[in-house]
């Protein structure tokens, strides 16, 4: 089938194309360009549906969500985008994505390096709490994001408390070859801040001698750094005589 | 074909009668193929599948059914008229129907606007048939304002279903753009919010280029989005003057599609 030249349509039908077009252009640039706003986050869809949605690609629904969510975060016009987002919903957000996903690492790393970060510490104690129990739910795959917490939570928080569970729990849970031993170690740290030397020197043999640790260079870091506690103390107690 | 090219030739009390007489052969077509019965059937089952979720649901379950039911019935709708404008047409090209039509003293304007006609009044019996169900589980107003919603959706696709046809004259490309079509109307401002998120503080090229493109298809798409929300149905926002807007770009829409679609029809040598 030939086409016949463009000379061969009626100008009325030219004219009206062009007109209809015209409009459209017009119509569509003077609407605003759709921004986020923090209220404009809804609930997620109930899990079921979501799943029915994926229609068997979860790993690619999950990542779009993550997008998704991720859109409500940083828009033009938003002067402290985090901080008004309501985080419950957040929550419900993050949690729907790791059910479809659950080896994905995007949600854990929002959670920990994003929403965690707003100035409101009932936020950030909320983000941090939920990258824990997602923790103990695969603790060898989202071992890094809790140890971000437990950093958080020392630093940011000031809650030594709260960080020595959290390097407690990786300590106990991640406990595969693929976690780092700093990671592991993570506990004995904390506890050398908060001053719990007695702890940390027994902590410190016992890894030693254990043998977990066959890399000489860290082993002869752990020596030094128990080495120096044990100078510390005892130059402690010659100045107290 | 000479009579293909004018427009004056035909006097416009004729050429209106003409116009009625496809449409009102389109609509008994529909009747005819038993499209009432087949969106019946498909409107009762998925108001079962809400029942069905309805008891699944531990807490507002009136609201989840309302919900699904208005999500799953929209999408239904959209793929039936499209796939039913698609299918007709596609038979009308390959019977040599249309050539047949167009070989009798009829403009091409008037086969197109008549078809268009005809299956603009199935696309609004059938937003009727979907929108009964809803008008039971929501309040009236929001119904009937979803309903309009959904008529005006329904407008669209048929306008852009005759205007793929007449384009590709085959099924297969024309159903692709259609649902890409579609697709990529419902989530256009998704794409832009996402193209507009500047995450990483990286503004590389990459990011500019995309953003462009997304800002570049927003003007030339509607934004479906806007239309027929379930939020009205179970929020009970106010619609009016979104539907005012929706109207609008309807109309605009249609046009445009219409003047696509006869741009291509006057192009085609037979």
């Amino acid at each position: 089938m030939t086409e016949r030249t463009i000379s061969s349509v009626p100008v009325v039908v030219l004219s009206l194309l062009a007109a209809a077009l015209a409009t459209q252009l017009a119509l569509k640039s003077v609407e605003p360009r759709p921004t986020a706003s923090a209220l404009d986050l809804s609930d997620p869809p109930p899990r079921a549906a979501l799943q029915l949605a994926a229609m068997g690609e979860p790993i690619g629904t999950a990542n779009l969500l993550s997008l998704y969510l991720q859109a409500f975060d940083n828009q033009p016009g938003i002067s402290i985008p985090f901080k008004d987002l309501d985080y419950a919903k957040v929550e419900s957000w993050l949690s729907s994505i790791l059910d479809l996903d659950p080896p994905g690492q995007y949600p854990l790393m929002m959670a920990s390096q994003i929403y965690a970060q707003v100035p409101d510490v009932r936020k950030q104690r909320q983000m941090l709490d939920l990258t824990f129990r997602k923790f103990l739910i695969d603790p060898n795959r989202r071992w890094r994001w809790l140890a971000h917490a437990a950093i958080m939570a020392k630093h940011r928080l000031n809650d030594p408390a709260l960080a020595l569970r959290y390097a407690r729990a990786l300590t106990e849970h991640a406990t595969a070859a693929s976690v780092p031993d700093w990671a592991k170690q993570m506990h004995i740290f904390v506890l050398e801040d908060m001053g719990e030397t007695e702890t940390v020197k027994i902590l410190l043999g016992g890894l030693l001698v254990s043998g977990t640790i066959t890399d000489p260079h860290e082993i002869h870091f752990l020596t030094e750094r128990l080495k120096a506690l044990q100078s510390a103390e005892q130059s402690s107690t010659a100045s107290k005589r | 074909m000479s009579h293909a090219t004018t427009f004056t030739h035909v006097p416009s009390g004729l050429n209106a009668r003409r116009i009625g007489a496809i449409a009102r052969y389109t609509v008994l077509e529909a009747w005819r193929n038993r499209l009432a019965v087949l969106v019946i059937i498909a409107v009762t089952l998925l108001t079962l599948l809400s029942l069905f979720a309805r008891e699944l649901a531990v807490t507002e379950s009136g609201r989840l059914q309302t919900a699904i039911l208005a999500a799953t019935l929209r999408i239904a709708a959209v793929f039936l008229i499209g796939m039913y404008v698609i299918n007709g047409l596609t038979r009308e090209f390959n019977d040599k129907i249309l050539e047949l039509m167009l070989s009798l003293d009829l403009p091409r304007p008037s086969y197109l606007v008549g078809k268009f006609c005809g299956f603009s009044i199935v696309a609004l019996a059938v937003a009727v048939i979907a929108t009964i169900p809803i008008a039971v589980l929501a309040p009236v107003g929001s119904a009937s304002a979803w309903g309009c919603s959904l008529a005006l959706e329904l407008l669209i696709i048929t306008a852009l279903s005759v205007f793929c046809i007449t384009t590709f004259t085959q099924l297969l490309p024309a159903a692709t753009f259609v649902t890409a079509f579609y697709l990529l109307a419902r989530s256009i401002s998704a794409i832009q919010l996402m193209s507009g998120a500047d995450l990483l503080g990286v503004d590389a090229l990459g990011q500019k280029a995309g953003r462009l493109l997304a800002d570049a298809m927003a003007i030339a798409l509607p934004r479906l989005d806007m239309f027929t929300q379930t939020a009205w149905l179970v929020d009970g926002s106010a619609v009016y003057p979104v539907l005012l807007s929706i109207l609008l770009q309807t109309m605009v829409y249609v046009v445009l599609l219409l003047a696509a679609a006869m741009f291509d029809l006057y192009r085609k040598n037979f």
